[in-house]
């Protein structure tokens, strides 16, 4: 079977033809998700792509949240089906409380667009089994909202239960608590990071890595699988 | 106040008008009265008033802008040349790439957020509105001196500005330039460039023709922002005496624009439309007279329907605002619902508010009266034409005697350690990466080159890896010493960079930043660079497809320096063949392309080590321009050169300088014979590149180089971790990082 994998566009979302083309690049049939629709149209799992969605005006994925295919994702997610925010997706997810914490204005208060160092933490969720735990990759991280915090409880359990999926591992570029890019949810099916793995699937395109494109093997292989 | 009709206009010809105000001189006053038989309606003489400005009429600089169309090089790829929103080029296999690059100065100045963010917006719709989805923008800037405190006031607001409304757009910015200069102190430049792409098919003019069809204002609502921003702020020098104008910059909504764009996109994609126009500067009495223009002439509106942010406007005010994010199609009425259903999909705000008709006249109601009555083509291109006095200006001789050559050279190694240092830190020669990664070079995921490369260059075709170069450049210290010459270089340099890109150039777009041209000073140094930039297109052979012309960019009487920028578009065939400026193999050979002269006129060495500015600027022979440039494009199809940098401002050392830092590999130089070593690191002799040469590709290269002429010199070898010029001195690539990326951060963050 071919896995199909929906990227969903909300008004002012950008990365949705570059999230597109990498589930194409992995071998899955990429499906176009509108914001307006309830169906998810059959696919396997959903990719929430980076933007500005609604512009960001009110705060950074606050009125995607209560977008009509935020209430079928929210209720699969639940259920069980693979999802991973980028960036603004990020955002969105943890607005919609599939993952805990928030973001917060860069430290440094600019945008910033650079090829970014992470840590890979945990190789076990359903977006990252074609790493190794602790592997080091780059890819292109481009934000302005993207300062990770959560209060110091919420933290210390992500942290006990392996929860903490990325670091960044060269700099910090944005202040966010003890490093972290990326997060999991518990079950491992929902993820979010801020940096741009779609971003990073072609040699010779942006940073000329294929770093990312672990992200979208991973979850064909999981759903092939399955 | 009554509203001021057509038939009221008739009955009261003495009655009193501000044309003064908006910025009218007697004379074209007297002309519209003439053209109408009348005295013009007060919505009438709004119109009039911003069209007839600079910004939109061109008055002063089209007499001399017709040279780019008649000094036309034989070249197969225009498509659609100057005077429409953007010229439009054949990239080969059926696409087609527009692009152009216009000012937003005066705004920036005076609310720096806005103005360059708006600036982006305008660019971005202008390629918009020839069918094409935006693919990427570029920024050339120049701001008064680094360390100067309202430098700290406008940079920030600048690029965070360009930022904002450019990555929310999602668009990768590629490239452009900043420049510090005290003669830009009140008057910062913020040029914006945009690169679109279409198949041939696709390409949208804007006309109306076609009776009956209708006419849909669609996007954001009209509010009071921007109005008489053409005419207020493009064509007047800032004095400090006036009240301030910031209610006259727009404000703009990128949220709002990226819905613009995908709805656009996706109306074109079901041609849907006759016609399309932008609305920027001079809004609505823009985007109606010049659709009826360029169609057969007729259209009535009712301006009554125009939905509104601020239902206190005035007819007059909405004719004039400038406010963002707004089109107007031209409609075949069994479209229309189908146009509405794609606009309410994503969610844009469109509203029928006239229609194509049968006369030739531009008629405009207001509430079932009527306030506008016009021959269309006499407020769109029947503006008046000045015949402006230039000469050469009486100080011109003096400062090109004060030749560079006579300034103290450094008299051993380690002083030219120690001018190799200062000059890679200098803000101009820095590093501009705390600028540029504050904008989105990944976006839309076709990004091949970005800054701090040579060229910006973007894949268009997944399948066959067809794709786009674009470069930047202006020199204006060369353009004062010369502005010719300085034209012809700024031609020349970006020509360079995208051919060191490895793609071929194949049409240019300029944006020439002046002063005053009541100024025959600055009229005559306009005259130089337009007549230079003609002859110089004329013998590359690359045409000018469409700019702009930013005049009135001067604080009181001092004029900034005469600054045109090129834009040069290229294509290539294969983007994996793509040259990037980085050295990164080890070994690798070092060869210097072109002949070095003593040339250090409005060089960068003059200007950081002894603050001068005098002589004459380099020699351009656009002849081996092209030469280069045919090398260095051959080499990088045929896998001959890994690396390539343009020699430019800076000279020798500052392009090794950053290919090696680019790379983190060192070099070991040796100066070739012939030369000395200040000149071989320090002259701006044009034609120039360093490239970097696989062993294994020696031989061919020189083989190549030799049958077609072009001198080159084996001047050293990629190795080690700090940049050696042997017999002279060496630095550490740390001690060259540290010098070359930390300015701009220290003096901005």
């Amino acid at each position: 079977m071919t896995a199909r994998i929906g990227v969903v566009t909300f008004p002012g979302t950008l990365d949705d033809r570059d999230s597109l083309r990498a589930v194409r690049i992995a071998g899955a049939e990429p499906v176009s998700l509108w914001h307006r629709d309830t169906d998810l149209h059959q696919v396997d799992a959903v990719v929430l792509a980076g933007g500005f969605s609604y512009g960001d005006y009110l705060r950074a994925g606050a009125i995607s949240r209560f977008s009509p295919v935020m209430e079928t994702v929210i209720e699969q997610a639940k259920a069980g089906m693979p999802v991973l925010g980028i960036c603004n997706g990020f955002q969105i997810l943890t607005e919609a409380h599939l993952l805990p914490g928030a973001m917060l204005r860069n430290n440094h208060l600019h945008f910033i667009c650079r090829d970014q160092k992470l840590r890979v933490e945990n190789a076990e969720t359903a977006w990252t089994s074609d790493y190794t735990a602790g592997q080091e990759i780059s890819v292109p991280l481009k934000n302005v909202d993207g300062r990770y915090t959560a209060d110091e409880r919420t933290l210390d359990e992500l942290e006990a239960e392996g929860r903490v999926a990325f670091r960044y591992s060269d700099v910090n570029p944005n202040g966010s608590l003890r490093d972290i890019a990326g997060i999991t949810n518990a079950a491992g099916n929902v993820v979010g990071l801020m940096p741009h793995p779609e971003h990073a699937v072609e040699p010779l395109i942006g940073t000329g890595r294929t770093d990312g494109l672990g992200f979208f093997t991973s979850i064909i292989k999981k759903l092939v699988n399955a | 106040m009554s509203l001021d009709t057509v038939e009221h206009a008739a009955e009261t010809p003495d009655a009193e008008q501000p044309w003064k105000d908006l910025g009218l001189k007697e004379d074209e006053y007297a002309r519209i009265r003439e053209i109408l038989g009348r005295r013009p309606t007060g919505a009438e003489l709004a119109m009039y008033s911003v069209m007839w400005s600079e910004h939109c009429s061109y008055k002063s600089s089209k007499v001399h802008l017709k040279q780019f169309g008649e000094k036309v090089p034989e070249n197969d790829a225009m498509l659609v040349g100057i005077g429409e929103n953007a010229g439009v080029v054949d990239v080969g296999q059926g696409y087609a790439v527009t692009f152009k690059v216009e000012s937003h100065n005066h705004p920036s100045y005076i609310e720096p957020y806005q103005g360059a963010a708006t600036g982006v917006g305008g660019i971005v719709r202008d390629i918009l509105a020839m069918g094409a989805r935006p693919i990427a923008v570029v920024d050339p800037l120049r701001f008064g001196a680094a360390d100067h405190p309202d430098t700290r006031r406008v940079l920030p607001g600048i690029v965070a500005g360009i930022g904002g409304y450019g990555n929310c757009l999602g668009l990768p910015n590629i490239g452009g330039e900043v420049v510090f200069d005290a003669c830009y102190q009140g008057n910062p430049l913020v040029n914006a460039g945009c690169i679109g792409v279409m198949k041939h098919e696709d390409i949208h003019l804007a006309q109306a023709s076609g009776p009956g069809n209708k006419v849909i204002l669609y996007g954001a609502r009209t509010g009071g922002d921007g109005i008489g921003g053409v005419s207020v702020l493009a064509s007047e020098t800032f004095d400090d005496t006036k009240p301030t104008k910031r209610p006259a910059v727009q404000v703009g909504d990128p949220f709002q624009e990226k819905l613009l764009i995908e709805c656009t996109l996706e109306i074109f994609k079901e041609k849907l439309v006759a016609g399309i126009q932008d609305l920027g500067g001079a809004g609505l009495s823009c985007a109606t007279s010049e659709l009826a223009s360029a169609g057969s002439g007729g259209m009535r509106v009712e301006l009554d329907t125009v939905p509104l942010r601020d239902s206190s406007l005035s007819p007059e005010e909405i004719l004039m605002s400038e406010s963002q994010e707004r089109m107007c199609a031209i409609v075949e009425p069994q479209h229309v619902d189908r146009f509405m259903e794609i606009c309410e999909k994503w969610d844009v705000i469109a509203t029928v508010i006239g229609e194509v008709t049968e006369g030739s006249q531009l008629e405009i109601f207001w509430h079932g009266e009527q306030i506008v009555d016009v021959p269309p083509r006499s407020v769109a291109h029947e503006g008046p034409t000045y015949h402006r006095p230039f000469a050469r200006p009486s100080w011109q001789d003096a400062l090109q005697a004060d030749d560079a050559g006579k300034l103290a050279r450094p008299g051993d190694g380690a002083e030219l350690r120690e001018q190799v240092l200062k000059l890679v830190g200098s803000p101009n020669q820095a590093s501009k990466s705390w600028i540029t990664d504050q904008y989105d070079r990944f976006v839309q995921g076709n990004t091949v080159l970005a800054m701090p490369e040579d060229a910006g260059m973007v894949r268009i075709d997944e399948e066959s890896n067809l794709g786009v170069a674009m470069a930047t450049d202006g020199n204006g210290r060369y353009a004062k010493l010369d502005p010719y010459t300085g034209a012809q270089l700024a031609l020349a340099e970006s020509y360079r960079n995208v051919a060191a890109s490895g793609a071929k150039p194949l049409a240019i777009s300029d944006c020439l930043n002046f002063g005053s041209p009541e100024d025959p000073d600055v009229m005559w140094q306009f005259a130089e660079a337009t007549r230079g930039l003609a002859d110089g297109c004329l013998e590359l052979g690359t045409p000018v497809t469409g700019g702009n012309v930013s005049l009135y960019n001067q604080t009181g009487e001092t004029a900034i320096h005469p600054t045109p920028v090129v834009a040069v578009l290229g294509v290539i065939d294969d983007v994996t063949r793509r040259t990037p400026v980085a050295f990164a193999e080890e070994g690798q050979l070092l060869y210097l392309l072109g002949d070095t002269h003593e040339e250090f006129g409005g060089s960068a060495w003059s200007e950081v080590i002894h603050q001068h500015l005098g002589g004459m600027p380099p020699k351009v022979d656009l002849g081996r321009e092209k030469l280069l440039g045919e090398i260095l494009i051959s080499a990088s199809r045929d896998g001959m050169i890994d690396a390539a940098h343009d020699l430019s401002d800076g000279g020798l050392i500052q392009a090794v300088t950053e290919s090696c830092l680019r790379g983190g590999k060192g070099a070991r130089l040796v100066v070739p014979d012939g030369l000395d070593a200040f000149t071989f690191l320090f002259s701006e002799s044009a034609g120039r590149a360093v490239v970097s040469i696989p062993r294994s590709e020696e031989l061919r290269f020189n083989d190549m180089c030799g049958a077609r002429g072009l001198p080159v010199a084996r001047i050293g070898v990629v190795d080690g971790e700090e940049i050696e010029v042997q017999g002279e001195f060496s630095i550490p690539l740390s001690e060259l990082s540290e010098a070359h990326e930390g300015t701009l951060e220290g003096l901005f963050a």
